[in-house]
């Protein structure tokens, strides 16, 4: 059994009580407002739809379901007529949809991403948990009354709510990938700010919208949430556009004989994981993979190129030369100065370099020493790089990368697109 | 910078204001006279509010001007913008939703009071600021008075219930879609004016396209601004209202981050570009210009738009695949050897390989494999024949070519449009698609040759052409190409038939050189 089976088991096996307990106990007692579970449970059938053409590592696939639910577990009134629905009957509308919105997909025979579901009724049911029970009590109303404190209570839940699927998100993300807690954890709440504080505002706006002016506020405030769902595709398309095109100049220094094969893709993986285990955030993980992928590119300027390709290998001084005409090449192309800047340092010194340039440096030198192949020439190319830590590598780098190769190396950790 | 992908931004969702479009820097009379006559309208609309007896709802008006200015700040505010995503400047206008609920909870002159701050003080992108500021605030201000007129009319203000009263809903839906549109037929009309006064522009052509794309943001916005209406007047007050504007802001955010990468992307590409020009130092400037070369012909043959962007990638990059090539063997002058001349050869090769994995390339991959095939079957790497070879290939080879001879490389002169014209006429049908040739020869007609697209110019002459900007031939002054060599105006006139069936100099059964190989024997 693998170590993070359990973790996602327990998360699984505690949405499909919540979901079981959920539909029970509706079936049992029947459906209180069904005017309002339909609506809701329209609206969320509708957005599960939009993971159509979804990117396998978007986000949010599906903001208008995530919107609408996060609104029917906050629904307090309707048209200011109060509501009565529980949380068990919320957890039900939610479990219905999800499986309404799987079922296309599976028609077409795809992957039903259950793990979508369960993550949605776990956080939905923290999010109707803590708000239901006080309002159908009618705790709310009497301590906050109808005006500007409820929406922010409102807004408070919700802010609960998505901290609480961060938490969530990242424990079973460390429990596939076994990536550090922390990073991992720092990457989902930064990933808050952008679609997920959207997803909440709407949902808060939904909640509250419906309370004001009835179910008509469903369709109308469903526009806005889908444009930005539209803005956010087109710019992960034009990302991964980019990407491509970098992966392609990084590929020039293979096909000009500069490089072994697979070079560049090699050390970008590598890269990335070992700066993944070295904490880096998202942002200077995508700097330091772009870093990676172009740091030959200084071999291009070269009359004759290098035997073998392997930079490592060469006089300080070559290093540093060519390691400034890549630099030059790479600021002309539009990626951030930061990455010309890794390219640029790529030769140096540890002690003058920044973190990104020194796990370049050093997982170039491995991938250069242990030729590809092998698990003596790995072995003596890391024997290598220790001895090297008085001046060109740093220790702890060389150490996180050491890890990174005892775990089985970058196979399958790396968000670079391969090929 | 040339604009490698020169796609319009029409198709993208446009949330950006229309407003922003003087392209002038010096500001002609009829444009003053015009927003002069603006001020004094947005005047005429705003000022009633400020008459003693008018009850003009003061808090109202002061928390919705206050949070347009806050919203159109980040925009200018250089720290601000900073911490909201990088140092993309929003597009100004991605917050109508609060003039558009300005526009539905007041009286008319009250709403167009809110839009001056804002409008006031958001970013102006070139000088000069003052009478753009004033421009657009004027514009902004009679836009949302007319809204509100729309809006009062319909009887919006019962319509919007008030406290505990529910909205009247499916009506509400009316006088909030009427004002959207009001907004936006408003600020079409107005901007299509400055077009025709500022940048003198003929009004049909001034007015073309500004409603398309202006009507579905515009809706969006609607939408927004009705439920922000809503909510402010229902008894959550408006600090629920703020929430609306929440997603719609990081719908503007992502839009502009989308931007930069675009940006970002194309500057990768030119770094493709110029990757080959370390190597091959002789061809600087050619591929922009196959790239040109290839849009006139397939614009003539009649190709859709999203095409036309293709085959200017397909002639940008149809060299990459040097970067495969040792540089010595590039860059040796004199004969090559036939060891080398195979190296060299390979480089269509090369460059499929390297752009396989660029998805959007599409048919432009294939044009990069097969650039050196004939219609007669001798080219390489695979000797197709005629219609074998993929359309794109056939253009830029013909593009290729007909650029090769043009240009002025170290082992030869420029040789005049006129010669290099007949010569591809001679060839084709056994090298070149003759269909190719004739649209070139067409295209060139037409447009004529301005070869300097070199790389700090933006490149106009691949937009589409609009009447105003399409020069004929004869009144082309053609600027000096890279090499130095400046030709006569008559050079760059487009053949007269008598130039064009001049006898050229070469034996007439041979091929034009192959401008990566034979050409740099003759040195």
């Amino acid at each position: 059994m693998r170590p993070g089976a359990r973790t996602v088991g327990a998360v699984h096996g505690a949405a499909l009580l919540l979901g079981l307990a959920g539909v029970g106990s509706t079936l049992w007692y029947g459906v209180d407002e069904p005017g309002n579970a339909l609506a809701f449970g329209t609206l969320m059938v509708l957005g599960e739809f939009a993971r159509w053409g979804a990117a396998p590592d978007e986000r949010e696939p599906a903001p208008l379901a995530a919107a609408g639910a996060l609104a029917y577990a906050l629904l307090g009134a309707s048209a200011g007529t109060a509501t009565t629905h529980g949380v068990l009957q919320i957890v039900a509308v939610v479990v219905a949809a999800g499986l309404a919105g799987i079922v296309p997909h599976l028609a077409r025979g795809r992957e039903p991403g259950l793990g979508h579901l369960a993550r949605r009724v776990l956080t939905v049911g923290f999010a109707a948990l803590c708000f239901q029970p006080l309002y159908n009590s009618g705790a709310v109303v009497q301590h906050l009354g109808q005006g500007p404190p409820y929406a922010l209570f409102l807004v408070l839940l919700l802010v609960l709510t998505a901290l609480c699927d961060a938490v969530l998100a990242a424990l079973v993300l460390r429990a596939r990938t076994g990536f550090p807690y922390g990073p991992l954890l720092r990457d989902e709440l930064r990933a808050l700010l952008g679609i997920g504080s959207a997803v909440c505002a709407t949902g808060t706006v939904m909640a509250l919208g419906v309370a004001a002016a009835g179910l008509w506020a469903l369709p109308v405030l469903a526009v806005p949430l889908l444009l930005t769902q539209v803005s956010f595709r087109r710019y992960a398309a034009v990302r991964t556009v980019n990407r491509q095109t970098i992966a392609s100049l990084a590929r020039a220094t293979e096909i000009a004989g500069c490089t072994p094969p697979g070079h560049a893709h090699r050390v970008a993986a590598l890269s990335a994981a070992v700066g993944r285990e070295l904490g880096l955030p998202g942002a200077e993980l995508t700097v330091l993979e772009h870093a990676a992928l172009m740091h030959d590119i200084g071999q291009l300027s070269l009359v004759d190129p290098v035997a073998g390709g392997a930079t490592a290998l060469l006089p300080a001084e070559e290093q540093r030369r060519i390691a400034l005409l890549g630099g030059e090449v790479v600021r002309r192309t539009g990626v951030p100065e930061a990455v010309a800047v890794v390219v640029e340092r790529q030769a140096d010194p540890y002690r003058e370099q920044p973190t990104a340039a020194r796990i370049v440096r050093a997982v170039n030198a491995y991938d250069d020493l242990a030729g590809g192949e092998g698990a003596g020439a790995a072995l003596d190319a890391l024997e290598r790089l220790r001895l090297g830590t008085a001046r060109d590598y740093h220790p702890d780098v060389v150490e996180c990368l050491a890890r990174v190769l005892a775990r089985g190396g970058a196979a399958g950790v790396t968000s670079v697109a391969s090929g | 910078m040339v604009r490698i992908g020169a796609t319009p931004p029409s198709r993208a969702v446009r949330l950006a204001s229309v407003t922003d479009v003087m392209g002038v820097k010096v500001i002609p009379r009829a444009a003053r006279v015009y927003i002069g006559c603006a001020l004094l309208g947005a005047g005429a609309c705003a000022l009633p509010a400020l008459r003693p007896g008018a009850a003009t709802p003061w808090s109202t008006v002061a928390l919705l001007a206050a949070l347009y200015a806050l919203c159109e700040l980040p925009a200018r505010c250089r720290v601000l913008g900073r911490a909201f995503g990088g140092s993309v400047p929003m597009g100004t206008g991605s917050f109508f939703p609060v003039l558009l609920a300005a526009a539905l909870l007041l009286p008319p002159a009250a709403a167009a009071l809110t839009a001056l701050p804002g409008s006031l003080l958001a970013r102006v992108d070139e000088p000069p600021a003052a009478p753009r500021r004033a421009w657009r605030a004027a514009a902004t201000v009679r836009a949302v008075w007319a809204a509100a007129r729309t809006a009062d009319a319909l009887s919006c203000a019962t319509a919007l219930g008030h406290g505990p009263d529910a909205p009247d809903f499916p009506y509400a839906l009316l006088p909030a879609g009427a004002a959207a549109l009001t907004l936006c037929l408003v600020l079409t009309a107005l901007d299509g004016g400055i077009r025709a006064t500022a940048d003198g522009l003929p009004p049909r052509t001034a007015w073309r396209g500004l409603l398309g794309r202006a009507l579905a943001p515009h809706a969006v916005h609607g939408l927004a601004g009705l439920m922000m209406a809503v909510l402010w007047r229902s008894s959550y007050g408006p600090v629920s209202a703020l929430f609306v504007l929440l997603p719609m802001y990081i719908s503007c955010w992502v839009f502009a981050q989308y931007h930069r990468e675009r940006a970002a992307h194309q500057a990768t590409i030119r770094a493709l570009v110029q990757a080959v020009d370390i190597k091959d130092r002789y061809t600087r400037g050619h591929s922009e210009r196959v790239g040109h070369a290839s849009v006139l012909i397939a614009r003539e043959l009649g190709m859709a738009e999203e095409r036309l962007d293709v085959v200017r990638f397909a002639g940008i990059l149809h060299d990459v695949g040097k970067l495969g090539v040792p540089t010595r063997v590039l860059r040796k002058d004199g004969p090559l050897t036939p060891e080398e001349r195979r190296v060299i050869e390979l480089h269509p090769e090369y460059g499929h390989e390297m752009v396989r994995g660029i998805g959007f390339l599409g048919e432009a991959r294939g044009a990069i494999l097969h650039h050196h095939e004939r219609m007669d079957g001798s080219g390489y790497p695979y000797g197709l024949r005629g219609e074998e070879i993929p359309e794109f290939a056939r253009v830029v080879a013909v593009a290729d070519s007909f650029d090769a001879m043009t240009s002025t490389r170290s082992y030869s002169r420029a040789r005049p449009v006129p010669t290099a014209v007949a010569e591809l006429e001679r060839c084709a049908g056994s090298q070149f698609d003759p269909r190719m040739v004739a649209a070139l020869v067409r295209a060139l007609d037409r447009h004529g040759w301005r070869p300097a697209v070199t790389a700090d110019e933006s490149a106009p002459s691949v937009l589409p052409a609009s009447p105003a900007s399409t020069a004929s031939p004869a009144s082309t002054a053609p600027s000096v190409p890279p090499g130095g060599h400046v030709p006569t105006p008559r050079e760059a006139k487009a053949p007269t038939p008598r130039e064009a069936a001049a006898p050229p100099a070469r034996a007439a059964d041979a091929p034009v050189e192959d401008p990566d190989v034979r050409s740099r024997e003759r040195a």
